[in-house]
Order: C-alpha cells, then sequence, then structure tokens
C-alpha cells in the first residue's frame, strides 16, 4: 500500500472521529459550573439572590423616605385600628407609627442579608473545623483517633439533642438583646449540621481507593487530609451552606418575631418589622405581609441555587 | 417458526434536548425452543440494553424503541402494558447480574417466591408455600422449607442467585434472559450456576438468551453466539463454528487477547489497540474501524452489511473479513 | 536471598461493638498464617475467591492494614517492626496498583498533581520542572500522551486510567509493585493492553511484582510462581506451568475445573469438579484443614489437623496431608464432586449455638446415585451429629446435607 493512501486512510478516519467531543482537561469544579449554568432552578435562585443582594446594598440609596422618620404619625391611630395602606404617596403604606413601609422595606434588605451571611458563616467555619478534626482523626487516626473521634461526636450530638430555637433562646437571654446575639444564637445552632455533614462526608471518602492510594505512596497523613479527603468531601457541605443561609434568615426572623433581636428601632430588619406587623395583624395584614413575603422568597432563592447546586455536583451525574 | 425472533431492533437515548445516543442499532436474531442464545459483548456494546428492551423494563421517558420482536407469535413492542407485564414472569423471565440488589431485603425469600406463585399461577397459601420449597429444591438450595424464611442477606451470593433462578422459573417461563449471570460470582460458584443453568435448559426445554461479556461462559453453554460491537451484530454463528473460524477483526481480535488457562506461558498476547470510544458513527462506516488492524478506505463507505463470506450461516458484518485461518491459538491437545 | 519474603503474616481484624469503648467480641482471621517469597524481578501470582484474603495479605506487605503476627522483609529490613514515619519513606520502595482505576485516583486532581504527589512526599526532583520531565517520560512508557497531564482521571477509559494508576507506582522508582486486581474492572479487549504493558515494563526496568488476582488464567499468564489462597493461608504454591500441569491441592484442582476455557472443544471435553457449598466465614473458619468443608476427598484427620506447606519437590509446595495419595489415586473421593450442597453463610454462622457439632456429608453414601429423600437426609445428620458429638465439640455446624448427586457419573479425577 502505498504512503499517500496510508495518510488518506487515517485522515478520513480521524475526521469521522473528531465529530465526538474531546476531554478539555476540566476540573471537576468546573464541569459542575457548567452544568450548574444550565439549570432552570440555579438560574432563577441566582436571579433572586442577585436582586436580594442589589437591594440590600443600594436599599438605603433608593429609599424614597428616611425609615425611621414619623412623617405620618398624625394618620396613623393604632388604638383605634385606623391604618393607612398602600397609596401613590407611600408604596407599601404606613406602619403603626406613621413610617413610610416601603422604605423601611428597602433599607431591611440589607440587615436581613447581614444576619443570614454572619450566622451561617459562624456556623460553617466552627462546625467545619469541628468536623475537620473529628474527620481526620477518624479516617488515618488509627484507634485513638476513632477514640478522639467518638469524644468530639458524642459532644456534637448533645448539641445537635437540644431544640435548636431554646438553644438560640437561651443564647440570646446570656448576651442580651442584641443582633449580634441573634447572630451568634443561630449561627451556633448550626454548628452541629456542618460538623456532622464534613465528618460523614469525609469518613465515606476516607475509605475510598485514592486515600488508600495515597497512603500507599507514602503521603503523609495531614497531606492527605488536606490534598484528598477534605476535597473532595466539600460538595455537601458547600451545599448545605446555602440551604442554611435561608433557614437562618428565618431563624434570625423567628428569634426577631420573639422579641430578641435587635431593640435599636433606628435600624430596620425584616424579621424585626414581622414582629411588630402582628400586633396589628388584625386591622393591618399587609404590614406583616410585605416583609414576610420578602423573607420567603428570599429563602426560596437560597433554597432553589442549593438544590441545584446539589444537583450539579452529585459525582452520579458526571458526563 | 423461532419462539422468539428479534428483527431490526433499536434503541435510542435522550433527545429533547439533549444529545441522542442510539445503544442499541439494529440488532436481529432469533431464540427457538430449548436453545441458548449468547449476546457476547463488552460494556456499551447494547448486549443489556437490548435485554431490557425485551423484556419491557426500560424507562418511559427519554428512551425511543424502534423494530420488531415477536415472542411466540405476539409483537412484544405493540402490546398493551398489562398484557405485557402479565406475559413478563409468566412466559419470558430474567435473572440479573447482582443478587443482592434484585432481591427485596426486607422480606423473606419465601414471601418473595410465593408471590410470584401467587400472582401468576394463582396458587394460595399453604399450595404456595408447598411449590416454592419445591422450586428451591429444583435449584439446588437445601433445606427449602428453612430457607423460605431466610431473608436475602443470610444466603450466600450462590445461594441468592439460585433463589432467584427459582423466582424466574415459578412459573415454568418459556423462555429465560439471563443479564450476566455468574459476573458478580466466584468461578467456583459460577460452574455451580452454568451447571443448573444448563440443566433447566435440557430438562424443561425453556429457550436462554444469554448475556455475558465472558468468551469462556459462552463457549460452554451457548448454541448460537451472537457477538456485538457499539450496538451492532458483528459476527452470529453457532458456537463451534464461531471459535474455530472468528471472522470478523473484532471477534478474531477478541480471542486472541484473552490468556488462557490452557496456553502455554510465554505466549504474548495480541490486544486490540484503543477502547471503545475510539469509534466511528455506523452510518459512516465500521464503528471498529479505528480500532482495526485490517482497516482500509472501504470500512468507510456506509455500514457494513451482514454477508456469510465463510459459511452457511455464519454471519460477519465486516468488508475484511478474517479469512485466512491464521487462528490465534491453537487447541493443545 | 529473596527481595520480598513473608513469615507467617497474620492479619486479624478484631470485631468491636459498643459506642465509646467497643469491646472485641471475635475476630476476622483474613490472613491466618502465609509464608511465601518473591524473588527480585520475577512475578509471583496469588490467586483465590473473593474473601480468601488475597487483598488483606497484599495491603499489610505495604501495611496499609495493621499485621498481627508475622514478618514482611522487603532487601533485609522488617516492615512489620518499622515505625511509622520510616515505614512511610519506606513506602517508596513498594508500590500499589489498584483494581478500581477510577476509584483509586483523586477525581480533584489533574494528572500532574496525581503522579507529582508521591515525588514530592519522598523528595525525588528538584523542583517541579523536572518532575514534569519525569512524569512526561513515564507517561510516555505507559503508553499515554504528555498532553494528558493537565486533565483530569474522569477524562479518561478505563485502560488509560489504568494506565496512570501503573505510571503514578513507577515514578517512585519501587522494587516491587503490588497488583491488585490490576486487569478485573477493564474490558476484555483492554485487559490484554494493560497485561502485555506490565509485562514490558517488568522486562525494561526489571520490576518484581506481586500480581493478586481471582482470575487463574490472568495470573497463570503473567506469573512465575503462584500461590493459591484458600480462607487466609496459602494451600498450594508452585511455578506457573507446575502448578497448571499438575495441581495437587483439591481445590487448585476445583478451581483450575471451574474457569471457563474459551474453546468449545476443550470446554465439551473437560470434567468439572463442581465443589459443594461456598466459602465459609473467616469470622469462624472450620478446624483443621480450612477446606475439608468442602474437599471431596476429606478424610477423618482433615477437620481435626490443619496441614502445614510442605515441600514436594521441584518448588512446588502445598499443604494437603494426603496430596500424594489423591495423586496415585490411592485415595477414593469421600464426597460426590457434582452434589449441590451448601455450608452456611456469614450471617447464619454466627447464629449458631456455641458448641454445635460439625456434620460432613461424607457420611453420605459416596455412590448414591438417587435424590435423597429429605427425612432420610435428616436422619443421617442427626445421627452423624450424635456420632460425632464427642469428638468435635466445638467445630462450626457445616450442615452439607441435601445432596443432589447426578446421575451422569461426572467423577472423573480432574481435566486432562
Amino acid at each position: 500500500m502505498s504512503v499517500a493512501t496510508k495518510t488518506d486512510k487515517i485522515q478520513r478516519l480521524a475526521e469521522l472521529a473528531a465529530t465526538k467531543e474531546t476531554a478539555t482537561g476540566a476540573s471537576l469544579w468546573r464541569e459542575a459550573f457548567r452544568r450548574l449554568k444550565h439549570s432552570k432552578m440555579a438560574i432563577i435562585g441566582a436571579v433572586i439572590i442577585a436582586l436580594f443582594i442589589v437591594l440590600a446594598i443600594v436599599g438605603p440609596y433608593i429609599a424614597p423616605y428616611s425609615p425611621t422618620a414619623q412623617t405620618w404619625r398624625g394618620e396613623v391611630f393604632p388604638n383605634r385600628g385606623e391604618f393607612v395602606g398602600a397609596r401613590g404617596e407611600n408604596w407599601f403604606g404606613l406602619d403603626h407609627l406613621g413610617r413610610d413601609l416601603f422604605s423601611r422595606f428597602l433599607v431591611g434588605a440589607r440587615q436581613t442579608l447581614l444576619v443570614g451571611i454572619v450566622a451561617t458563616t459562624i456556623g460553617l467555619i466552627i462546625g467545619f473545623v469541628i468536623g475537620g478534626l473529628a474527620g481526620a482523626f477518624a479516617t488515618l487516626g488509627g484507634d485513638t483517633g476513632k477514640r478522639i473521634d467518638s469524644v468530639i461526636m458524642r459532644f456534637i450530638d448533645i448539641m445537635l439533642a437540644m431544640p435548636s430555637l431554646l438553644l438560640a433562646v437561651s443564647i440570646a437571654a446570656v448576651m442580651g438583646q442584641s443582633l449580634t446575639a441573634v447572630m451568634i444564637a443561630v449561627g451556633v445552632v448550626q454548628i452541629p449540621v456542618f460538623a456532622r455533614l464534613l465528618r460523614g462526608s469525609m469518613l465515606a471518602q476516607g475509605t475510598s481507593d485514592y486515600v488508600l492510594a495515597a497512603q500507599s505512596l507514602g503521603l503523609r497523613k495531614r497531606r492527605i487530609v488536606l490534598s484528598q479527603v477534605i476535597p473532595n468531601s466539600l460538595s455537601p457541605v458547600i451545599v448545605q451552606a446555602t440551604l442554611s443561609l435561608a433557614t437562618a434568615i428565618i431563624e434570625a426572623a423567628a428569634l426577631s418575631y420573639l422579641g430578641l433581636g435587635n431593640p435599636d428601632p433606628a435600624i430596620p430588619e425584616w424579621g424585626v418589622m414581622l414582629t411588630q406587623a402582628q400586633r396589628f395583624f388584625d386591622n393591618a395584614p399587609m404590614m406583616a405581609v410585605y416583609p414576610a413575603v420578602g423573607i420567603i422568597i428570599t429563602a426560596l432563592g437560597f433554597t432553589l441555587l442549593g438544590e441545584a447546586m446539589r444537583e450539579a455536583l452529585d459525582p452520579k451525574l458526571r458526563g | 417458526m423461532s419462539l422468539l425472533t428479534v428483527d431490526e431492533l433499536t434503541v435510542t437515548f435522550g433527545g429533547r434536548g439533549r444529545k441522542e445516543s442510539r445503544a442499541v442499532d439494529g440488532v436481529s436474531f432469533e431464540v427457538d425452543q430449548g436453545q441458548v442464545v449468547g449476546l457476547v459483548g463488552e460494556s456499551g456494546c447494547g448486549k443489556s440494553v437490548t435485554s431490557l428492551a425485551l423484556m419491557g423494563l426500560l424507562p418511559h421517558k427519554g428512551v425511543t424503541v424502534g423494530g420488531r420482536a415477536e415472542f411466540d407469535g405476539t409483537d412484544l413492542f405493540t402490546m398493551s402494558p398489562s398484557a405485557r407485564r402479565d406475559l413478563r414472569g409468566r412466559k419470558m423471565a430474567m435473572i440479573f447480574q447482582d443478587p443482592l440488589s434484585s432481591l427485596n431485603p426486607v422480606v423473606p425469600v419465601g414471601v418473595q417466591v410465593t408471590e410470584i406463585l401467587e400472582r401468576h399461577r394463582g396458587l394460595k397459601g399453604g399450595a404456595a408455600r408447598k411449590e416454592a420449597a419445591h422450586l428451591l429444591d429444583r435449584v439446588g438450595i437445601p433445606d427449602p422449607t428453612r430457607r423460605l424464611k431466610e431473608y436475602p442477606h443470610q444466603l450466600s451470593g450462590g445461594m441468592r442467585q439460585r433463589a432467584l433462578i427459582a423466582m424466574a422459573v415459578a412459573c415454568a417461563p418459556r423462555m429465560l434472559i439471563a443479564d450476566e449471570p455468574t459476573t458478580a460470582l466466584d468461578v467456583t460458584i459460577q460452574a455451580q450456576i452454568l451447571e443448573l443453568l444448563k440443566e433447566l435448559v435440557d430438562q424443561e426445554g425453556t429457550a436462554l438468551l444469554m448475556i455475558t461479556h465472558d468468551l469462556g461462559v459462552v463457549a460452554g453453554l451457548c448454541d448460537q453466539v451472537n457477538v456485538l460491537y457499539a450496538g451492532k451484530v458483528v459476527e452470529s454463528a453457532g458456537r463451534r463454528e464461531l471459535f474455530a473460524h472468528p471472522t470478523h477483526p473484532y471477534a478474531h481480535g477478541l480471542l486472541g487477547s484473552i490468556p488462557r488457562l490452557d496456553s502455554p506461558r510465554g505466549e504474548s498476547l495480541k490486544p486490540i489497540r484503543g477502547s471503545i470510544n475510539d469509534r466511528i458513527a455506523w452510518a459512516d462506516g465500521c464503528a471498529f474501524a479505528p480500532r482495526c488492524d485490517r482497516y482500509e478506505m472501504g470500512c468507510l463507505t456506509g455500514t457494513p452489511q451482514l454477508t456469510e463470506p465463510r459459511a452457511a450461516g455464519h454471519q460477519v458484518r465486516c468488508v475484511n473479513p478474517v479469512l485466512d485461518d491464521a487462528k490465534a491459538e491453537e487447541v493443545p491437545a | 536471598m529473596s527481595l520480598l519474603e513473608l513469615d507467617g503474616v497474620k492479619v486479624h481484624f478484631p470485631i468491636k461493638k459498643g459506642v465509646l469503648f467497643g469491646r472485641t467480641v471475635g475476630h476476622v482471621y483474613a490472613v491466618d498464617g502465609v509464608s511465601l517469597k518473591v524473588e527480585a524481578g520475577e512475578t509471583y501470582g496469588l490467586v483465590g475467591e473473593s474473601g480468601c484474603g488475597k487483598t488483606t495479605l497484599g495491603r499489610s506487605v505495604l501495611r496499609l492494614v495493621d499485621i498481627t503476627e508475622g514478618s514482611v522483609v522487603l532487601d533485609g529490613t522488617d516492615l512489620a517492626k518499622l515505625p511509622g514515619e520510616e515505614m512511610r519513606r519506606f513506602r517508596r520502595r513498594l508500590q500499589m496498583v489498584f483494581q478500581d482505576p477510577l476509584g483509586s485516583l483523586n477525581p480533584r486532581q489533574n494528572i500532574e498533581s496525581i503522579l507529582s504527589e508521591g515525588m514530592v512526599a519522598h523528595g525525588i526532583g528538584k523542583d517541579q520542572e523536572e518532575r514534569r520531565e519525569k512524569i512526561k517520560s513515564i507517561l510516555d512508557k505507559v503508553g499515554l500522551p504528555s498532553n494528558a497531564l493537565s486533565r483530569y482521571p474522569h477524562e479518561f477509559s478505563g485502560g488509560q486510567r489504568q494506565r496512570i494508576g501503573i505510571a503514578r507506582a513507577l515514578v517512585l522508582e519501587p522494587d516491587v509493585i503490588i497488583c491488585d486486581e490490576p486487569v478485573s474492572a477493564l474490558d476484555v479487549s483492554v485487559q490484554a493492553q494493560v497485561i502485555n504493558l506490565l509485562e514490558e515494563l517488568q522486562e525494561e526496568l526489571g520490576l518484581t511484582y506481586l500480581v493478586i488476582a481471582h482470575d487463574l488464567a490472568v495470573v497463570r499468564h503473567i506469573s512465575d510462581t503462584i500461590g493459591v489462597m484458600y480462607l487466609g493461608s496459602l494451600v498450594e504454591e508452585a511455578p506457573s506451568d507446575a502448578l497448571y500441569a499438575e495441581p495437587k491441592h483439591p481445590y487448585t484442582k476445583a478451581l483450575m475445573s471451574a474457569v471457563p476455557v474459551p474453546d468449545p472443544e476443550v470446554e465439551d471435553r473437560r470434567e468439572r469438579i463442581l465443589l459443594t457449598g461456598d466459602l465459609p466465614s473467616p469470622a469462624n473458619p472450620p478446624s483443621g484443614c480450612r477446606f475439608h468443608t468442602r474437599c471431596p476427598w476429606v478424610q477423618e484427620r482433615c477437620s481435626t489437623e490443619r496441614p502445614e506447606l510442605r515441600d514436594v519437590g521441584g518448588g512446588h509446595r502445598v499443604a494437603c496431608h494426603y496430596a500424594d495419595e489423591i495423586e496415585s489415586g490411592a485415595l477414593k473421593r469421600t464426597r460426590p464432586t457434582d452434589i449441590e450442597a451448601v455450608t452456611e453463610t456469614e450471617g447464619v454462622v454466627t447464629e449458631q449455638p456455641e458448641g454445635a457439632t460439625e456434620v460432613s456429608v461424607a457420611l453420605l453414601p459416596a455412590d448414591s446415585t438417587t435424590k435423597p429423600d429429605p427425612e432420610v437426609v435428616k436422619e443421617r445428620v442427626s445421627s452423624a451429629v450424635e456420632a460425632r458429638s464427642d469428638q468435635t465439640a466445638d467445630a462450626v455446624v457445616k450442615d452439607a446435607d441435601a445432596a443432589n448427586p447426578n446421575a451422569s457419573g461426572k467423577t472423573s479425577d480432574e481435566t486432562d
């Protein structure tokens, strides 16, 4: 056979075979992100969150009135059950002190977001450290490590056994009524969730073949934990963090609702607004509806994104 | 007429926005009463999908099944779902690869067997239990009355597969489809199970469609062998003919690449290069061409057809088949 | 002296119960006294069925599991006694190739990172540049393109992944590579590629392999010496060809006769020794010879006395009291080999009452050709229990009872 036809043959084959996708060197994270971009759920969630963040940033600047000024005081008489609903001047109407509800809603977004993020971050960081330590001891620490892990996890179990709201209430009660107390209380409640999740995930990874392979390569244990076990255990924790943001906002609202939140009336927050509104629910239900809908939609946004991420990061759906 | 006639079966996954992939691409074969027919191939060749399509066990969403499959005179793909369900288990039964996950873990084996008897054969209570015990005994499970009360996890792998076979033959089906029935088992247990299947075919006249990747299993069991590659039958012949004269370069190469227990040591293997991913669309030519040593320009002019270049009844889908008998290995005396 | 010597290696896993302070309620005797020698530049094949302890033995050599007893001597150093950090550094000389090519590669590391990690840990190569050069040359050796460096494991096919696994072992320039089922997860057409690659690398680099596999045909193809394991111990060891030509242990005979050969001519001619029942639980191994519950030639002595691995000439070692008698035909089978009987499975064994008595199917007439009546079997079994109860009080119950002898009379000794 001549050389020319041989090259022809190979070329023709290459042309036909080239129609299929070729590998590009994309890491799993990048692939997950690519899948995320094609998910409707993720896009809706991301849009809601983006709007919320934008609102939190620009809210105070676009608010038509001051959120604290009792400008229309003379028009609202809570004692007699007389309120002012939505009107051209005040889009959401007035609250019981004659303040513009729309302005309070816009300004309150920032505080709400802050509570969610800070509380979740507290839970995530502390939970990550505790869970990571327990997981590291359990997977590579031998018998002694297993015992240490056992002790840590029993402690976490005790935390988990306490009703979360009760735990938050007691923390808030000890620290006094402040926004910080609410954030810490909500954050602490999340610690066992993150700790258990990370540890469980690490245990599952710890028995995998590549961890065994890393050991047989002669890598140091610390290195195996940091470069092999933890990176592969992150997915569920990240998903949980998004979902936790939603619950954190709701829990912070619940604490505010119970009157444990920020006592400073100068800073509006959706949870606080909801608390204040409940007293007048019979006569002015809309006062409660605005912050409630705000909280629900935000929580929905984070939940949608979290669920979409769970799907995108699922290794079973790879490829 | 054959018991089962499969004609140009196609199974396509995907569609609706996602890229379509054709898992089975025009597979035709026949199974006669009392015959053992093998579907052989590697992962992704479409052998398991074929069996699921015949049993009607593929998901309804995102899967398109084409072609015809006639079982005992009725078309499987046009019959009503309820008639299909009735047929399944009664006239056609399947044995799966993983016996543990095919059995319900929280229900005793006995209940799972009697359930089938009650549903398909109308047996009740004591009669069903008696028949179940008889079935377990039939497939070589000792002390069947005691075993009936046990849960799947209490049985060993071999026993579980026997229990599954008992369930499959509960209604004396006319055809059994076995999808890699011994792949999850050890060789000594595999030998026991293969012996049992052989016995069932010999004594009951059941037809058996054997799906496997193991050419050794095929050599000992199947009457007729269909070798699948990338969703198409590339070679089909009687067992002796196929192993004596593998004619498609894929089948030929496969036989040359397997280490044999009885081949002299030091004889090096002749592997097939590349992997199943190195393929071209059948519409463009032979899917095996990128891995084939005998690849010619002629291989790329459309789908090669099944021909009989060597002997009648020995079908080969290749434009450049292996006809010189340079067999990879000779049977030692 | 041999490069790698295992002497009386035992690995027993404790079975623990309890929450905070687990108490040991028993042991799984995964590896129970294995001695073998692997010569430099050769391939030692370890074959056996699932649960025989071959994988545990492979891992114990690398001390990935704790060695309960015995020594593993590599080039004069006893690994079983090395302290942690020294053992870690020693692992460079002993590398492993795993069964599941995808599972054994970290999915979040690219190939360069996977291959350089071990080199970093052992201080091979001055900088990443030097390491990359070395990795490229190894990739070339195992037949992967150098553009593989920036890609991730999931982007490769099964065969290519196994090549990556082999490259990962090779970059550390080990003395011994332990291959645990190196091809069983691969497609048939790809298995040969990997087998050939292992052989070529051995020739080129003078590697020593310990190959662990369940596929006797694969093991026979690549090994110089083969050890057959059953329930935690070696039952036979011989040069590859000798083992195939003259298997001496009844288990080896049965195993060989069960391996399917892709050739109808051979398949139709050969006779099978079908073993009765399944592997007993390693948590509760049978007394005496571990194989006596399934052995077609079982004798009284087998259930009480554990046979040592003894040399029968020509580097052939076998752990059977009656290997010579079986060979010469002086010993007749005590158990029909194509009966379908069963032993207790793991879940059930633990439920057996203490001090249960052993029942051997040998008490059934070996020449019976009819299916025994269940009642008769029960009677035989119970009388057997009485007859034996004084002798082996602590033995495990093995009710290999309902025999179902096939009338076809397949009682020939072995494959020919």
